[in-house]
Formats: structure tokens, sequence, C-alpha cells
């Protein structure tokens, strides 16, 4: 087996708990959310990780964390060995300079009334000392030649352009100061499918050209396994499995990997009959009072009492050498 | 280097191209592309439960056209849309934004706001009654008691301010006069029937009590209070999780049988369309640019734009490299492309797409067309 | 051909300038959101209508001469109520004053009180509820109650104390009174709406992605969110500045405002009152050009709201 480079972003232990409180007067903090409840992975350089997970799972709230958009409960997240969670100002704006975001609406994410070119440039104007020497309006052709744009559109304004032109805009101004990850949080959802395809390889082209390393959020499986080396499926603010992408989509051993598999709808009428729908009862519990021990057993066929009491770790388990949070892990194949 | 199509390559690892469903398609000796064949291998739709009357539909929309006055100009949001839909059958008009389809299904429902959309022209014959013809109290009639329609966000569609059973059963009490009790007894059952769990206990909830899965089967038992002849669903299921919208797809097409309604889904998910619908409906740029039964349209498209579109779906079970996507953005509605309206995205366009408008021609035999200059085969030559 | 050189070419395609499915998009250069406002404004009769009284007005205030060229302050009781004659197209008033001359002139009273008790309510309004909306939290909390407070006390009783005290220390027509009484007390308003438009701009995406950049507040504050958010503020300014020269006018009347020698509809409203039962005719030209010029801006206002959010319409 190869050595594998050192990861590029190590997150340990992440954790994420909005204080809910009741009284107007001397508010008096009553519980917490959950959002994110104690995730641990690793990112390696020039790799995609795929965060699947329905909505409530507290992988959007990972991401703002990650971005530092939020400020983290606990936990540490090393970003080329420092600390994102406790860098002071001055630092963590030149570390933002490595780790950059795509949002997911393309509509709300582009100032609408500034042009094209200055949105594409203001990250030079954050961090002069990244800019380009010498021409900047030639630094933002470059990117926007670089996403597929046109630069003579350089002097538009962002409702000009259609909802993938402005994802494209997004992503160009993402890549401004040649980040070395890149989070995309459903960045292709608001898309229709004809253009989710188009910002798709163009995401993957930019990984083969730049050697970027993407944590890409998505709630569309099918995307993820697209365009994923690794997976992780979170419930709940936690990782439930992990592992590289064949090892979950092809031998997923929790059972809510498995429901979530055989959900996803296949464009093809012939596999109707083929087809086996794992049907979860209920809904998601709130993340204010996740359950005890297991937190998927509510909605888990498998549930035994063990699974009240214990919560089952993520690690490798003996039907498949990946790390999977279920006590009774268990082999099911759910895609042909 | 030749010149390949993207949507000739076929994925890694799947099968070669099973049978074709039309005898004929890769017949090098089969005659004209629209001569009616004997062979047709798809079985018949699943649930057909009763055959109409020769020549009359339960819903037959004719050449509807609707415009909206816009800033920049008039929109041609609909340009000619015609479909038709049975008891016990499931259609699913398929597009993406701007496609129209959403506006169609208000148009046929009666609710656009009228300015600024105009229904220029067209037909919407329910029972042989035309609906945009009728009189505002005929029409409010039929909306609601025999046309009625789920919408894809259920939060704002549902008033928060009043309990869900009192809003499931509101139609009945304003419409047919039953009294309080009666009422509350028939919102429960509805409850029941779209699998609300403790619905005798959960009738008295406000909306925000419920998920987002349990308030699209609140929608969907309002919709079904009076029983109607057709349900329109429009995209019942973006807004809900994967888990989620597989009991909302099953339960529509469970309640579908049982009660022979005739559904109309409206969406832009192929991957839920295959799973449920009959037929299929393609609009693009507000016109119907295919129509076929779901396993010929998913076997064989016709048209560039299914094509490409079935061929830049992402899939679990194939794992390529390298999307394949239809060039460009969908058209706006405001600045429509002279000619076929796909032209400036499509691989096969030639100078006869530029100038005139395909009209919707019939492929093999009956109930399948396509809007393009090009048969099939003709298609399918040019990528060899 | 790869699969990467083909993702390629399908990039080709959409590129604006070889994709004319794009629509009206690519027909027009560079249309910023203002410039979509400007082609609605124009549109609409009543922006012109009240653009037509606000220069006018405006123009009185600036040039009086253009209008009158008598002297408003050469009365004399030979004639009094003497009807028009000559220049003196509404007559002359109690004291023999040319009334139409008079109201020209009055214009300029309330154009100075209108723009500068804007521009003062605006800078405090402004930077109150940019403050209070931008950091939130106990400042929002403190700022907010500071609003309450003045929005509390009653606008009439509290000109009357001020200009009291103000004038007391003062000689001259009492326009800076006015001014500084109007701004002390006429701010919330602005303050109030800048502030929600700020909270609104505040939780958009784009500011969020400028975070991330690593953007400080004044760059966030002066290039993200005071653009956003500043239409609904120029509106609410707008109409104040209508309300503003009705306010002054109402001070003056109660002779709690401007004094004379200055002149000013309102004072001259006030004098024509006294002597409504011996000639009502010199009430009206200054009280029709004051309901005109409050209306006008009114007007503008909305027209202004309704090209900048046409879905209030």
């Amino acid at each position: 087996m190869p050595v594998l480079p050192e990861p590029i972003l190590r997150v340990e232990n992440a954790v994420k708990h909005y204080p809910i409180s009741r009284g107007v007067l001397l508010p008096k903090k009553v519980g917490a959310v959950k959002a994110v409840d104690g995730v641990s992975f690793e990112l390696r350089p020039g790799e995609t990780l795929g965060l699947v997970g329905e909505s409530g799972c507290g992988k959007s709230t990972l991401a703002k964390l990650l971005m530092r958009l939020e400020t983290p409960t606990a936990g540490r997240a090393y970003l080329k060995g420092h600390d994102l969670f406790r860098m002071r100002a001055g630092d963590l704006r030149r570390l933002r300079r490595s780790m950059q975001m795509v949002m997911q609406d393309p509509y709300t994410s582009l100032n609408p009334r500034m042009t094209v070119a200055d949105i594409v440039g203001e990250p030079f104007d954050i961090h002069p000392e990244a800019a380009p020497k010498g021409n900047r309006d030639q630094a933002v052709r470059e990117l926007l030649d670089q996403v597929g744009l046109s630069p003579e559109h350089a002097n538009r304004y962002p409702h000009q352009f259609s909802g993938g032109q402005r994802q494209r805009i997004g992503i160009a101004r993402a890549l401004a100061l040649r980040p070395e990850v890149i989070i995309c949080d459903e960045p292709v959802s608001a898309l229709d499918v004809s253009v989710q395809a188009q910002v798709v390889n163009l995401l993957e082209r930019l990984q083969d050209e730049l050697g970027l390393a993407y944590i890409f959020i998505a709630h569309d499986l099918s995307v993820v396994r697209h365009i994923s080396d690794r997976i992780a499926v979170m419930y709940l603010g936690r990782i439930v499995e992990t592992g590289t992408s064949d090892q979950v989509y092809l031998r997923p051993t929790h059972p809510y990997t498995q429901a979530l598999l055989s959900a996803v709808p296949v464009p093809d009428p012939t596999a109707r009959s083929r087809r086996q729908i794992i049907r979860l009862t209920g809904d998601v519990p709130s993340p204010a009072d996740p359950p005890s021990g297991c937190r998927f057993r509510t909605r888990c066929w498998k549930a035994q009492p063990r699974c009240a009491s214990e919560e089952p770790p993520l690690s490798q388990r003996a039907v498949d050498p990946h790390p999977s949070a279920c006590h009774y892990a268990e082999l099911h194949q759910v895609i042909a | 280097m030749t010149y390949s199509n993207p949507y000739q390559q076929q994925w890694p690892n799947q099968p070669a191209p099973a049978a074709p469903v039309v005898a004929g398609w890769d017949d090098p000796n089969r005659g004209g592309w629209d001569t009616p064949t004997a062979a047709w291998s798809t079985p018949p739709s699943r649930a057909r439960v009763n055959q109409p009357r020769s020549g009359e539909h339960l819903l037959d929309v004719r050449d509807l056209r609707v415009e909206f006055g816009t800033r920049d100009g008039v929109a041609h949001v609909v340009n000619g849309v015609s479909f038709h839909v049975d008891p016990g059958e499931t259609l699913a008009i398929l597009g993406e934004s701007g496609s129209g389809k959403s506006v169609t299904a208000q148009a046929v429902m009666g609710i656009l706001d009228t300015p600024p959309a105009v229904v220029r022209s067209g037909q919407v014959l329910f029972g042989g009654e035309d609906l945009l013809t009728v009189s505002a109290d005929r029409r409010r009639q039929v909306r609601g008691q025999e046309i009625a329609m789920v919408f894809q966000d259920a939060l704002s569609a549902l008033n928060p301010v009043f309990p869900v059973g009192w809003q499931i059963s509101e139609a009945l009490r304003s419409r047919r006069g039953i009294n309080k009790a009666d009422a509350r007894r028939r919102a429960i059952e509805l409850m029941d029937m779209v699998q609300i769990p403790a619905a005798a206990e959960r009738v008295d909830d406000y909306p925000h009590q419920f998920s987002g899965g349990m308030r699209q089967r609140v929608m969907i038992a309002m919709a079904l209070a009076m029983r109607p002849k057709v349900l329109i669903a429009d995209e019942p299921t973006t807004a809900l999780d994967v888990t989620v919208q597989a009991q909302i797809m099953d339960l529509l097409a469970t309640l579908r049988a049982e009660l022979e309604m005739a559904l109309i889904l409206i969406t832009h998910d192929l991957g839920v369309v295959a799973d449920v619908a009959d037929r299929i409906t393609v609009m693009y740029a507000g016109r119907v640019v295919e129509h076929a039964d779901v396993h010929t349209l998913y076997a064989q498209p016709a048209h560039p734009y299914t094509r490409g579109l079935l061929a830049s779906v992402p899939r679990l079970d194939h794992r390529g490299h390298g999307l394949h996507s239809i060039s460009g953005t969908p058209p706006n509605p405001a600045a429509i492309p002279d000619g076929c309206a796909f032209h400036p995205r499509c691989p096969w366009a030639q100078q006869v797409c530029r100038m005139t408008a395909p009209t919707l021609v019939r492929i093999g035999r009956l109930d399948r067309a396509s809007a393009c200059h090009f048969p099939p085969e003709a298609l399918d030559a040019r990528l060899a | 051909m790869s699969d990467l050189e083909m993702a390629a070419t399908s990039e080709l395609g959409v590129r604006p300038s070889a994709d004319p499915s794009a629509g009206p998009a690519s027909t027009a250069r560079t249309r910023s959101l203002t410039a979509d406002a400007w082609y609605d404004l124009r549109r609409n009769w009543i922006f012109w209508v009240a653009s037509a009284l606000v220069v006018l007005v405006v123009l009185m205030a600036v040039a009086p001469g253009l209008f009158s060229s008598a002297d408003p302050t050469a009365c004399t009781t030979r004639r009094q109520f003497a009807g028009p004659s000559g220049g003196a197209i509404f007559g002359y008033d109690f004291q023999g004053c040319d009334v139409f001359s008079r109201t020209v002139h009055g214009a300029r009273a309330s154009v100075l009180v209108g723009v500068f008790a804007v521009l003062m309510t605006g800078v405090i309004g402004l930077v109150f509820g940019m403050l209070a909306g931008y950091f939130g939290g106990w400042l929002d909390a403190v700022l907010s109650r500071v609003v309450d407070v003045v929005l509390g006390i009653p606008l009439l009783l509290a000109a009357i104390v001020l200009s009291k005290r103000l004038s007391a220390d003062q000689q001259g027509s009492g326009i800076a009174t006015v001014v500084i009484v109007l701004g002390i007390l006429g701010w919330t308003t602005a303050a109030r709406v800048m502030r929600s438009s700020v909270i609104a701009a505040r939780s958009q995406d784009y500011v969020a992605a400028a975070r991330m950049l690593g953007a400080g507040p004044l760059r966030i504050m002066w290039r993200h969110i005071l653009p956003n958010a500043l239409a609904p503020f120029i509106v609410v300014l707008t109409i104040a500045l209508g309300t503003f020269i009705a306010t002054e006018a109402t001070l003056s009347f109660l002779n709690i405002g401007l004094r004379p020698p200055a002149i000013s509809w309102g004072i001259d409203i006030a004098t024509a009152g006294k002597h409504v039962r011996e000639s009502a005719t010199p009430l009206v030209a200054p009280s029709v050009f004051l309901t005109l010029t409050v209306l006008a801006f009114i007007m503008l206002g909305d027209a202004i709201r309704d090209a900048f959010d046409p879905k209030l319409r």
C-alpha cells in the first residue's frame, strides 16, 4: 500500500452546541441543540471527501465551523498544522487563504450591487499580500476564463447571469487566493439537472488542474458518489459510517447508510421491480434531545436493548474493513 | 480527432443496450421512421383502471398558451402544450426551471394570477367541459372538488394559525356543509389514509408541530378531502430528504391506485419519475418536446434534449468519470431562440433547426411523439 | 476524445458570448439594479409629477428672482388686502405685502429646513441603524432603547421646550433652531428602517462569503451591507423631507419656529390666519404651496420605493 500523504486538514472531535434559553429578562440556558456532536475526519491533499446526510444532520454547520462563520463549542481542526478553532483574528485571516467555500445558493451568495470583476477581485483587496503583482484586471480575467466564463462579462452584475453561471462566479471567487482546500456546500443542488453536470465537471477539472482538496457536502447521494474519493455519512451530528467511496456505496454496513442508499431514486424504470427500498419509519429526532445510546436506534429495524444503553463507537467492524458506528454492523448490498 | 457526441458514450460497466423497445429502431431494413410498427414490447401502462370512451380523456389539455407581461417584454411561458390523463394513471410532466411546467399546472388549476399572466389560447377539457370558458363559480367548484393540487412547500401552503384537522376538513365544512363533529372524524380518517401515525391525537396540532414529511402528508390529505378525480402534485418531494421522499412517492402511488385518481406529477427529477410515472411529457421552453411511456422514454429517448438530460444525471449504480453535460442554460422565456428552442444547446442542430420550430410528430405508434426535425434513427445515424 | 476534453468543450457552450439563450441579459451591457430601478422610475408618471414640483420649489428657493421681482418685505398698509395687480398675481395681505412674492421667497426657508434636517437625521439614523443592526447584541439593545425613548417624546412638546431654550441663546431667523429640533427628534424612523434592512442584508450569503475571505467589519459594512440596505433608508428620508417642511410650517404657525423677519410659509399662514375673517385669499397661496411641496416629496418617496422593490406594488 502506498504511503498516504500527510492530511492537509485534520478535524478532531468538533462540537457545536447552540444553547436554548428561556426567559426574556434573564435568559437561562435550558438545553442545547447538538448540531455537531463530536466529528473527526482527515482530508488529504487533492482528494474529495463527500459528506452526506439528511437535513439537520449537521453537515452544513460543520462547514460553517471549519470556515469559522460559527464559533466551535469544542474540538480542534488543524489546517496545515495550525488549529483553526483556536486562532486569533489576524492569523486566521492569513489562514483563510488556504481554505475557501463555495456556497449553495448562487442567487444570494453574490452581492447584487457589485460587478463580477469586483466580486472576483475582492479577495485581492482583502489580502493585498496575496494579490498578483501588476495587473489585477488581468488576474480577474484569468479566473473567469478558468471557470468557463467569458472575461468580457467582468463588468456585468450577478443578476444578469443564470444560476449555473453565477455558481461559476462563486467558484472563481473561491479560487482567487489559490486555496488548497475548498468546501463545497451543496454546490449544485440549486441548479437545473442539465446545468448540474457542467458545474460538477468544472469542479473535477479544477481539482485535476490545481490539486485542490474538496469537502463536498450534498444530500444528493448520486452526485457525491460521482465526485468523491472518500465518504462520511452523518446522522444527528455524528459520523455513522466512513470509508472509501466504494466501501460506503457498495459495502455499507450501517443500517442508516443502507436505508439512505436504497431510497435514492434510480433514473431507470426497469429498476422498479428489482429495487428494494428500506423504508425508515418516523422522522429524524430533534438534535436538541437525541436518543440515548445509538442515535439511529429509534428508526432502526435492527435495534436491540443494547443500542439504547451503549453508544456504538465509529470503529472498524469485522464484516468490512471500514469504520461504522453500529453494534450489529453487517453487509447489505443495496446498489445493484 | 473525430467528432464524438457526449450522449453517445455508454456508461462503463453498463451492459450493452437491451433489445430495442420499438422494433426497427436500429433495424436497417425498417421503413420510414414514422411507420407504425406492430411489435411493441413495452407492457401497457401499469395501472390503467378503466379505458376512457374513445377519444375522450378525463383531463385533456389542448394547445395551451400562457404569456406573462414583464419588464423585459412579453414572456412566452407556455407555448402550445397538449397532454391528457386518464383515471388511475400517472402522467409526469418533466422540465427544468423556465420550462413552463408549473405555470401549465397552475393554468389547469385556474390559480394563475391574471395579470401578469394571460391565457392566450387553448382548452382545458375536463370530462368534455372546457374549464377555460366556464363561469367562475363552476371553475371554483371543479377546483378542489374534481381537480386538487399539492404544492412543493407544505409549510407555506398551510395556515400556521389553524389546527391541521381543521384545515383538512375546511372544504368539507364549507362546501358539503357537514357539521363539526363529522368534519373532525373525517379529518382523522383522511390523516389515517395518508398514514400519519396517531391521527386522532394529532388532529388538533398545528402545522409547525409536524415534520416536513408529515406536513406534506397533511397537504395531501387536504387535497384528497373532496375525493378529486385528478391530483396535480407540483414537485411534491423536492424539499424533502431522500428517505422521506420515498415514503411520500409511495403514498401518492398507493392513493392513486386505491382512489382511481389521475395523478399529474410535475417534477424535474428523473429519478422520481422513473419510479412512479406511467407516461412522461417532457417540456422545454414552454413546449412539449417529447412524449412517451416511461419505459420507452428511458430506454430510447427520441429528442436530443431528453437524451442529454438522461446522460447528465449522475447515477448511484454507475460510477463514471466526467459527467456528460448539455452546454448552455435553459432559455429565458422572454427571449426564446427562434426555430427549435433547443437548437443553441443541441449537438445535432442544423440550419433548419435555427429557422423553423419543429412540431410534435408521432413516432412509430400511438402515444409516442417527439418535436425534433430529425427522427431518432437519423440522430443515431449521425453519431455512427 | 477524453472526458476532460469533452467537459471543456461543453464549458465553451456556456459562455454568455456563445450563448444566445441567455436572454435579455446578453443584450444589456451592464445593467445594475440601480439602473433597473431608474428604468422603472422613468415610466412612472407619479415620479415625473413629483420631480417637477420638487424642481420648481428648489428653483424658487435658489433663485426667487426668476419668479417674482417684487420685494417681499416692501409692504405698505395702503395696499392692505388689495386685489391682484401686475406681478402680484395673488394680491396683497393684511400688511400690504405681495402674497406671490412672499410665497416664492418662503420656499427658501422650507427647503433649507427640510434639507438640513434630513441631513442631520440621515447621519444620526445611518450610524445608529448600522451599528445596532450590524453588531446586534447588547449594543443593539442599548441603541434600540435610546430610539424608543426618543420616539416616546411628544414632538410638539419637545419642540416648544427646545426651541424656547435654543432661541433664547441666539439671534436670527431661527432656521438653525428648527433644524436642530427636527434633527434631534426626527431620526428614529430612519434609524429603525436602517437597522432592519441592515439585519436583513447581514444574514445574506454574500456577507458570509466576505467574512470567509477574511474581510473586516468596516469593509463588510461599507461594501456589502450599506449598498444593499440603503434603498428603504433613502425612501424614508425623502418622505421625511416632506414631513419636516410641514412640521416647520406648523412650528412657525405656532410661533415657536421661524420668526419674522424670516419669510416662511408657516409664518404667512399664521399671519393670514389671524385675519381670515377680513380676507381669506392671502391664506390660499402659502397653504397650497406647502401642501404641494409636502405631497411632492411623499410621492417621490413612494415612487422610489416602488422602483427599488417592485414586489410591494
